[in-house]
């Protein structure tokens, strides 16, 4: 009998130092530390390495965890209920801010915010700073100029909707003599349809705006969708495939076409540059990035699209010395004397903040030269778009048309872009 | 001996398990049920707000039209289910018989039957994915994602591929534990092969039917990773099934009611599931037989 009370007795032992087993560090709620859940999948490492030369230097723990592609929702509303939630995390924009205001701490007061250099770049609710923009990017037409030369154009020659037209129509007719076509696939695979549904539906909804004067609505006209008509056309009908193969083609598909020179443009953003640039890659040299031409607009002065969706915001609900550390992190992340450095070489950012040097990432320092002459960035607008939903939807309608250019299916796309627009806003108020 | 023994140290044996499941699974479900009374955006932060999910789940909520009602999937999901729980168990059986008989190299293809069950639901999904719209573009037809007609039967074929082996196994054992002298009582008799199969085999098996049945059609109703894998729902939701919808529901657009929507589906569809699975057992059970 007492043989088996003792098992037992262990048995129970064993049961419960396995609950109980993780219990906290002293050391470390003294110190605070620092949860950051990052957006960036193509950064993860650049990010640990961040996070670690802090470590070494203040003995402040930093976790860098980030969430996988198209996850990060996903992964934030799970992670934040946990008792070790993020005291670092991301929103979008202003439709992202909505949903997680209630977590948000007010950095007003922060030594943080007082280094930005423009309040453009806070997300505010009422006085209450809840963003904080940490990157801004850029996104155009990336091309390899090497290739542009070798049918006979320069970069400098394309400075319009007309001119870029004349040229990809002439490298898809002599493209089997070339040996590449003008544009990689446009593929609508949900790796890559982002890039037409996203980023390109952003010009139309940007002249838009500009035209009316505003900078949001829940009521879109479409009025430049004819010339989003056009730049897609433009797309697909120049390139490496056939506009019907389009519906299965994936992100990698098109940039492994562009780095193996099997086409001249490539829609993407300044995020790519590591992916473009390096041994075995492109130079510097070989690439640079055009404005996204739609014939709207006054085209000489047209710039990159610019701007970002990347806003810091920290966990109201975390503890205040995991609130004051990871104030500091984000301090020293973006300071001269701090990380400011490898957030310019080595995740190849150009940072809002007064400590920024230079970047050498060769997108964002064209955009930098479009802007010293003169020229106006197309600013992002797509964090007004209703939901997820309506982006889906668009890139169906989008998938279709592309597999049969009729203008029934281009009708179904406008469908999918205004009246889309105009219900979701109205489900977005249930 | 041996019963004394167990009455005295059941709970050593129980609580470990029922501890787990109580943590992994009642609990959550419990939470789950009372979230479907709320809009939230997590679980901490939310808002009673009674009945009203479940009225717009139901689609009685005049003010409120949801885009993507619970009914469209479901019948979708219905014939899905229908098609390979036929689909799959047939052709498992016909394997089951076949590789019964002690033909050579018997255990290598049952291991070749068994192994598509050993990948993840999602890694198929791509991979049928690429194989199927490689196959379309040959035939000039519209690929997965504009072609809904495509997507069922392409969402069939993957499924039976990766349960096929794996329902096998099952009616191989339950084939295996018939009596010979069964058989060979039949045959002395004078019943022919097909009579064996049908009068004797198969009434005996009834009770690995019963798993197989009700194991492919709880799968098939709660389908979610190779169906976000090989179609997302494309076209325009027409290949979403319950769970996916669920999960739209949840994901696609931002606000706290949207989550306390999918919440309230997410309760209709379990209790969809279970009440299915406890008809289809008592009607299965009904006809096993005592050897």
């Amino acid at each position: 009998m007492k043989k088996r009370l003792l098992s037992l007795a262990l048995v129970s032992v064993l049961a419960l130092s396995s609950i109980v087993g993780c219990s906290g560090k002293k050391e470390k709620e003294e110190k605070g530390s620092v949860y950051y859940l990052s957006f960036k999948p193509e950064q993860d490492e650049q990010w640990k390495a961040l996070a670690k030369a802090y470590e070494e230097k203040t003995g402040v723990e930093v976790t860098v965890v980030t969430a996988a592609s198209g996850t990060y929702e996903t992964t934030l509303a799970s992670e934040i209920q946990k008792d070790e939630a993020p005291t670092l995390f991301q929103v979008n924009g202003p439709v992202g801010l909505a949903t997680w205001k209630d977590y948000c701490y007010d950095m007003s007061g922060s030594d943080f915010y007082k280094e930005l250099t423009s309040d453009a770049y806070a997300l505010k609710d009422g006085n209450a700073v809840l963003g904080v923009a940490y990157v801004i990017e850029s996104y155009g037409i990336i091309t390899n100029k090497k290739l542009l030369e070798t049918a006979g154009y320069k970069v400098e020659d394309i400075t319009s909707f007309a001119k870029l037209k004349e040229v990809a129509e002439d490298i898809t007719a002599r493209s089997s003599e070339l040996g590449f076509s003008a544009f990689s696939s446009a593929g609508m695979d949900s790796s890559s349809d982002w890039r037409f549904k996203t980023h390109l539906a952003n010009l139309p909804i940007y002249f838009e705006y500009q035209a009316d004067g505003i900078g949001t609505t829940t009521a879109i006209k479409g009025t430049y969708l004819d010339n989003y008509r056009q730049i897609y056309d433009l797309y697909i009908n120049n390139s490496t495939c056939a506009p019907n193969e389009l519906a299965a083609k994936t992100g990698d598909d098109s940039r492994n076409e562009f780095l193996q020179g099997k086409a001249v443009f490539f829609q993407n953003g300044s995020w790519e540059y590591g992916n473009l640039v390096g041994e075995g890659k492109f130079a510097d040299g070989d690439i640079t990035m055009l404005p996204i031409y739609v014939g709207a607009g006054d085209e000489a002065k047209q710039g990159l699209c610019t701007g970002t969706e990347n806003y810091w915001c920290v966990n109201k609900d975390a503890s205040k010395e995991d609130i004051e550390a990871t104030l500091d992190f984000m301090k020293w992340c973006v300071s001269a004397d701090g990380g400011a450095r490898d957030m310019a070489e080595k995740l190849g950012f150009v940072i809002p903040f007064k400590g920024a040097s230079e970047t050498a990432n060769v997108f964002v320092k064209q955009d930098m030269e479009n802007t010293a002459a003169g020229k106006t960035p197309v600013s992002w607008n797509f964090p007004t778009m209703p939901s997820e939903a309506w982006k889906n939807a668009l890139g169906t309608a989008l998938t279709a048309y592309a597999a049969d250019q009729t203008d029934a299916n281009w009708e179904a796309v406008v469908k999918a872009f205004v009246d889309g627009w105009k219900s979701e806003y109205e489900l977005l108020g249930k | 001996m041996q019963e004394k023994v167990i009455k005295r140290y059941w709970p050593i044996f129980v609580i470990p398990t029922l501890g787990a499941f109580a943590i992994g699974f009642i609990w959550p479900f419990i939470q789950g049920v009372y979230l479907s009374f709320c809009s939230f955006t997590t679980i901490e932060k939310n808002k009673w707000v009674g009945l009203d999910n479940y009225i717009r789940a139901l689609g009685l909520d005049k003010d409120f039209k949801d885009p993507s009602p619970l009914t469209d999937s479901l019948w979708f999901t219905v014939a899905f289910a229908i098609v390979s729980i036929v689909l799959i168990n047939v052709i498992a059986f016909i394997f089951a018989l076949v590789l019964t008989r002690g033909l050579k190299g018997t255990n290598i293809f049952r291991t070749i039957f068994f192994m598509p069950n050993l990948i993840g639901g999602v890694v198929l999904g791509y991979i049928w994915k690429v194989l199927i719209n490689c196959v379309l573009l040959l035939v000039g037809e519209p690929l997965l994602a504009l072609n809904s007609t495509a997507g069922f039967w392409g969402l069939i074929i993957l499924m039976v591929w990766q349960q096929v082996g794996y329902m096998m196994i099952i009616y191989i054992a339950g084939l295996q534990s018939i009596p010979e002298s069964l058989i060979e009582a039949a045959q002395i008799d004078g019943a022919t092969s097909m009579q064996t199969l049908f009068k004797i085999k198969l009434p005996m098996v009834m009770s690995s039917i019963t798993i197989c049945v009700f194991l492919t059609l709880t799968n098939s109703f709660k389908l979610f990773d190779q169906n976000m894998a090989l179609t997302n729902g494309d076209p325009a939701n027409s290949t979403t099934m319950l769970a996916l919808n669920i999960y739209k529901t949840f994901y696609d657009r931002i606000g706290a009611s949207w989550k306390g929507l999918g919440q309230a589906k997410a309760v209709l569809f379990s209790i969809l599931v279970i009440g299915i699975s406890l008809i289809q057992l008592k009607a299965t059970r009904s006809k096993e037989v005592q050897q």
